[in-house]
């Protein structure tokens, strides 16, 4: 009885609320919106876990009840609630006969679960089993979780299920199977490739939803090997010109425009598959002509087919007349207010330029606009555009503004590319040494703790070598004024670590080298940097060493310098500091100012570091030596890899199989067991003859031992490998050279950017200043376009010209571009009037880009234009009805009405729709159809208002907004 | 490929999460975090389209439509088209209005269950199948209808019904 009136009041409750859902839940959605923590709404949710736990396992729950307990549990999970006790309750409810809790139990199996989890195999028998079931809800329900849950060993078993599915009279069992088999195909392709030829034949389905699905696939596939669907491109052409004529039915039509999501999709395949095909090309040029001429700017999926239409004619065989349109609707987009077709119209700017780098140019001032428009995806699009567009000629200004934009951005894995791009397009098209210094110096500054530590030793590598066919000369300029941009730059803090070693290095190399500066000055400033970056030991071991080069340079001279107190302190700093590596520097530093002058100038001579250093690898130096140790009863070394245990025995044995004959079978036996570990340990580690101290040593190891110590000397790959790298190491660091080590990422980069502006008298940096204020001013006057962006644009996008005439040749583009800008000044003009009055009618067509633009700039009220898309508008004032809004959408039919209502405290504000009693019944088909029945009813809107307060329910904390503006 | 679709509230609270490539369940809350970052973060007039390469992976990039107290997000691979993208974003939006009669925030979060199943007809295994809202919005009601008819038993207790089918 009890029960009955509990059911009794949830059907009351179901009826009232009209979520169908119980108190219980009601009451946790509300609580937690009313939560005031996080901590307060984990509290709330471990609870109702806690509760879930005991009634899920509760045999006297009702049926239905587990569904919504269930869901209860999926819901907690979302929240990030572990609730992995029920992930076996939804596996049990797969099992059941009735179809909403086996649903249920499917979509939470679906959700809770992948394929390596271990309850999968319970599932995989019930899906097996519901895919021969008579109810195609169950089957479709099947093949959703097959599509999630079915791994590459349990293909097999639902295999011929979902194949035998591909011909269900159900069109939704049918456009489910072809999807099941796709994902098949992607696990596992080895095991469905007898099978696709099944996609094939279902793009012939009588159904276009399932024929639409069935281009998935097929895309996958030809993107795999387009060749063998070469017979299909007739199909394909015809297909997407049958869809442009509109015969599908009309439920397919979205916007006005039929079926645009399938037109996408075959776009997209043919592109791939007219790619360096001209004969398949030659059959797609006529459909790609009729839809560019179809196109609707209007609307939003317009343009996306637009977009991919432009992208496929960029893909395939180039066709003069097909590329022409997809320039002019490529400069719509870019014309466009809409951030989003500016978006895509760099993008496909950036196909285009692939095929005729020619089309860049027409929309330069378009692309700038860009540059600095404030948004970010926008002017990444941007950045990448111009990448692709890098020439030799305008390097040196993409480069400039890269960096300028490199150095505000936070994000450090998007800095890091934009870095890379730097270096990149420095290396590859850097006009002159010089500049490409001044750019690395640049690029090291600001993100060097990000970039490659190769490019720094490039950096270094190029400053030392010079630049091959010049003279000495040239060299040597380039040094001292790297030297001196240096000494400069050296003061600054928060220097990258990097950045401070290549510093380092190029003073000590060539600090002293045009005596410009004196030895004592070079140190000084030498012992500053080593100061200033106490932590870091990498830093410090670079100054040092640039110190001794300094030291043993003066030397050789014949100059007698002192110690500087500072210096002194460095050294003995080091000497005793934790790092080894350090104290040997210091160290070193100290032997060398007791040399005399012949043997400083044959350990460090001036100028070498580009010449080799033979490293004797096999130390073949200490034969002798270690041959008299070895008759003297000394114990032979055994590197350390062979001390111990089987592996090295193992080693050691291929190693020496190697050294006599490298490919050959092995006749002899396998050896004796190995020899136990400490005993090998113990027989290196003692210096007295091995005999006397373990009698009964196995004798083959003995005599490996002594094959070890023989072929040491001669230097097989074995003792080469440990040995010498340590020591080349050394030898390389008394040399003075850098030591490769990797550095450690230290600070974060400053906002200098000033600091090499002297040295940077050329080009760009002289430019700069003048084009930073430009852009200040561009905001205030609009849409005027100033002589500085003009000069800007000229030289991103002017044809190839020496650099010392592009003065000249920006003017001359100014006056080439003067006509064009006039002419976006114009449309601009044009569009103020048009935009004020309210459009009965479809606008004009080259207005239409403006229909995107976001609201926040027009007043709401009289604007139809934003309506058309689903951007929210600034809410209105008060909460009230808003009327307005509704008066526009019914004067503009073919526009979809969009509430603009975010008011806070979230009353309902319905519009006063005139269809508002049949919106229900109506039916899909004309435009103003659709108009009125997007226009939110008022009735439903106030009801479900009400509903929300009796219930008291408020998710999102205080407002419990009821979204009229959802449709747009 | 779509590799997610989300629904996230204005106050960071996931209202529906479905992940096409399997994301474990104790990395949702981090994933929900950092989009809801980008999303709050980016300002109303800029474009709808973000890279996202550092959360989902490299190439994926990410649409998202603010409507009312929710965002709604899709994610996806190069192989999609943007602008499609966010058309079926509408397109989604278009059938809960539909299915709901004027949806609101509170639909969703107490149908997040008939959200899956909407989505279930339109994107399966990150692939688009039905695109038509008409088409998605029958099949739902189908199903609707079938459920209930079925349900006819569910009053009588787990243990009862056990009883007789055993």
């Amino acid at each position: 009885m009890e029960q009955l009136r509990t059911i009794g009041r949830e059907l009351a409750m179901g009826s009232q609320g009209g979520w169908g859902q119980s108190k219980e839940f009601l009451d946790l959605v509300k609580s937690i919106g009313e939560a005031r923590s996080k901590a307060e709404e984990d509290r709330i949710i471990a609870r109702e876990l806690e509760h879930l736990k005991r009634r899920l396992a509760d045999p006297d729950v009702q049926r239905r009840k587990m569904k919504e307990l269930l869901l209860r549990l999926v819901y907690a999970e979302m929240l990030g609630h572990d609730a992995s006790f029920g992930h076996i309750h939804a596996v049990k409810m797969t099992h059941d006969e009735s179809l909403p809790l086996k649903r249920t139990g499917y979509l939470a199996v679906a959700l809770f679960l992948d394929e390596r989890h271990d309850l999968v195999i319970l599932v995989v028998n019930t899906i097996q089993k519901d895919l021969r079931s008579d109810n195609y809800l169950v089957v479709c329900a099947a093949l959703t979780a097959a599509c999630r849950l079915i791994g590459e060993e349990a293909i097999p078993a639902v295999l011929p299920q979902v194949v035998e599915l591909l011909a269900h009279p159900k069109e939704a069992v049918r456009k489910k199977a072809v999807m099941a088999l796709h994902r098949f195909y992607q696990r596992s392709p080895s095991s469905v490739s007898h099978l696709v030829s099944n996609f094939r034949k279902r793009l012939c389905d009588n159904d276009p939803g399932v024929m639409g699905a069935t281009l998935c696939p097929l895309y996958d596939l030809i993107l795999g090997e387009p060749n063998s669907y070469k017979d299909l491109v007739v199909s394909f052409v015809n297909i997407l010109k049958q869809v442009a004529e509109r015969r599908l039915p009309t439920s397919y039509d979205y916007h006005q425009m039929p079926a645009p999501f399938i037109q996408i999709k075959l776009l997209k395949i043919l592109a791939v598959l007219g790619s360096g095909d001209k004969q398949a090309s030659g059959h797609m040029y006529t459909v790609l002509g009729d839809i560019f001429r179809k196109g609707d700017t209007a609307s939003n999926i317009g343009n996306a087919i637009l977009y991919e239409c432009i992208c496929c004619i960029s893909s395939i065989f180039p066709n003069p007349k097909m590329l022409e349109a997809a320039a002019e609707t490529t400069s719509k987009f870019l014309k466009s207010d809409s951030h989003n077709l500016k978006y895509m119209g760099i993008d496909a700017l950036g196909r285009l330029i692939k095929i005729n780098p020619d089309i860049a140019e027409e929309h330069q001032l378009a692309v700038i606009d860009c540059l600095e428009d404030p948004d970010d995806t926008l002017k990444r699009k941007t950045f990448e555009l111009l990448y692709k567009m890098t020439n030799s000629t305008n390097v040196e200004v993409i480069v400039d503004r890269m960096i300028e934009y490199m150095i505000n951005i936070t994000d450090h894995h998007y800095k890091t590319e934009i870095a890379s791009r730097c270096v990149e397009l420095a290396e590859q098209f850097a006009p002159s040494n010089q500049w490409f210094i001044q750019t690395m110096n640049k690029v090291f500054e600001h993100a060097g703790d990000l970039v490659n530590i190769r490019v720094a030793h490039n950096l270094m590598r190029l400053i030392a070598e010079g630049f091959g066919e010049e003279d000495e000369g040239a060299d040597s300029q380039l040094r001292s004024s790297a030297v001196d941009s240096y000494l400069r730059i050296v003061g600054e803090p928060k220097l990258p670590s990097s950045f401070l070693q290549i510093i380092c290095w190029v003073l000590g190399e060539y600090g002293t080298a045009d005596g410009k500066y004196s030895a004592s000055y070079i140190i000084g400033k030498l012992c500053d940097v080593a100061e200033a970056h106490l932590t870091d030991d990498t830093v410090k071991a670079y100054a040092i060493s640039a110190i001794l080069k300094i030291f043993a340079f003066e030397i050789a001279l014949g100059r007698k310098i002192d110690l500087l107190p500072e210096c002194q302190t460095l050294v003995d700093e080091l000497s005793a500091s934790h790092s080894t590596d350090l104290q040997q520097r210091a160290y070193e530093l100290q032997a060398l100012l007791g040399l005399d002058k012949n043997a400083v100038e044959s350990v460090m001579p001036a100028d070498a570091s580009c010449e080799d250093i033979e490293v004797d690898r096999n130390l073949s130096f200490l034969n002798s030596y270690v041959q008299q140790a070895l008759e003297n009863g000394a114990s032979p070394y055994i590197p350390e890899s062979e001390r111990s245990g089987v592996i090295s025995i193992g080693s050691y044995r291929s190693q020496e199989q190697q050294e006599t004959s490298a490919h050959t079978l092995r006749f002899e036996a396998y050896e004796m067991p190995k020899p136990s570990l400490p005993l090998a340990t113990s027989q290196s580690s003692m210096s007295t003859p091995i005999t006397n101290l373990v009698p009964v040593t196995e004798p083959g190891y003995y005599k490996e031992d002594h094959q070890t110590s023989k072929s040491q000397p001669p230097g097989d790959a074995v003792s080469g490998e440990f040995g010498v790298k340590l020591r080349l190491d050394g030898v390389q660091k008394k040399w003075g050279r850098p030591t490769y080590s990797s550095s450690t990422p230290s600070s974060s980069t400053s906002s200098k950017q000033t600091t090499n502006g002297a040295s940077h008298s050329d080009g760009g940096g002289s430019s700069s200043q003048p084009r930073e204020s430009s852009y200040g001013s561009k905001r205030q006057q609009g849409t005027e376009v100033s002589a500085e962006k003009q000069r800007l644009a000229a030289s991103l996008f002017g044809s190839a010209a020496a650099k010392a005439d592009r003065k000249a040749q920006a003017s001359r583009k100014t006056a080439k571009d003067s006509p064009s800008t006039e002419k976006v000044a114009t449309t601009n003009v044009t569009a103020q009037p048009v935009k004020e009055q309210v459009i009965p009618a479809a606008p004009p067509p080259d207005l239409l880009d403006l229909g995107d633009e976001p609201v926040s700039s027009n007043p709401p009220s009289a604007d139809p234009f934003s309506q058309l898309e689903g951007l929210l508008g600034p809410a209105s004032a008060a909460p009230v009805l808003s009327g307005t809004p509704a008066t526009g959408t019914s004067k503009a039919p073919d526009l979809m009405s969009i509430f603009s209502d975010d008011v806070p405290t979230g009353v309902a504000s319905g519009s006063t729709d005139p269809t508002l009693g049949d919106v229900n019944s109506s039916s899909h088909k004309g435009t103003t159809a659709v108009a009125s029945k997007k226009g939110p009813s008022l009735q439903d809107a106030l009801q479900k208002n009400a509903t929300a307060r009796q219930v008291g329910v408020t998710p999102t904390g205080n407002n419990p907004n009821l979204f009229k503006d959802l449709l747009g | 490929m779509i590799q997610a679709v989300m629904v996230i509230s204005t106050q960071a609270k996931p209202r529906l999460l479905k992940f096409y490539n399997f994301q474990a369940p104790e990395k949702h809350q981090d994933l929900v975090r950092s989009v809801f970052q980008l999303l709050s973060a980016s300002p109303d007039s800029v474009s709808n389209f973000v890279k996202v390469d550092t959360i989902f992976g490299p190439g994926t990039k990410m649409v998202y439509k603010h409507l009312a107290t929710l965002y709604f997000v899709f994610v996806f691979d190069s192989s999609e088209n943007e602008l499609a993208m966010l058309d079926l974003i509408q397109v989604f939006v278009e059938i809960l209005d539909r299915c709901f009669k004027n949806v609101c925030e509170l639909d969703i979060v107490f149908n997040f269950n008939k959200l899956h199943t909407i989505l279930d007809e339109m994107i399966l295994g990150g692939q688009v199948i039905e695109t038509s809202s008409e088409q998605v919005v029958k099949s739902v009601e189908e199903i609707e209808r079938l459920e209930k008819q079925s349900s006819t038993t569910s009053f009588i207790p787990k243990s009862i019904t056990e009883r007789f089918t055993r």
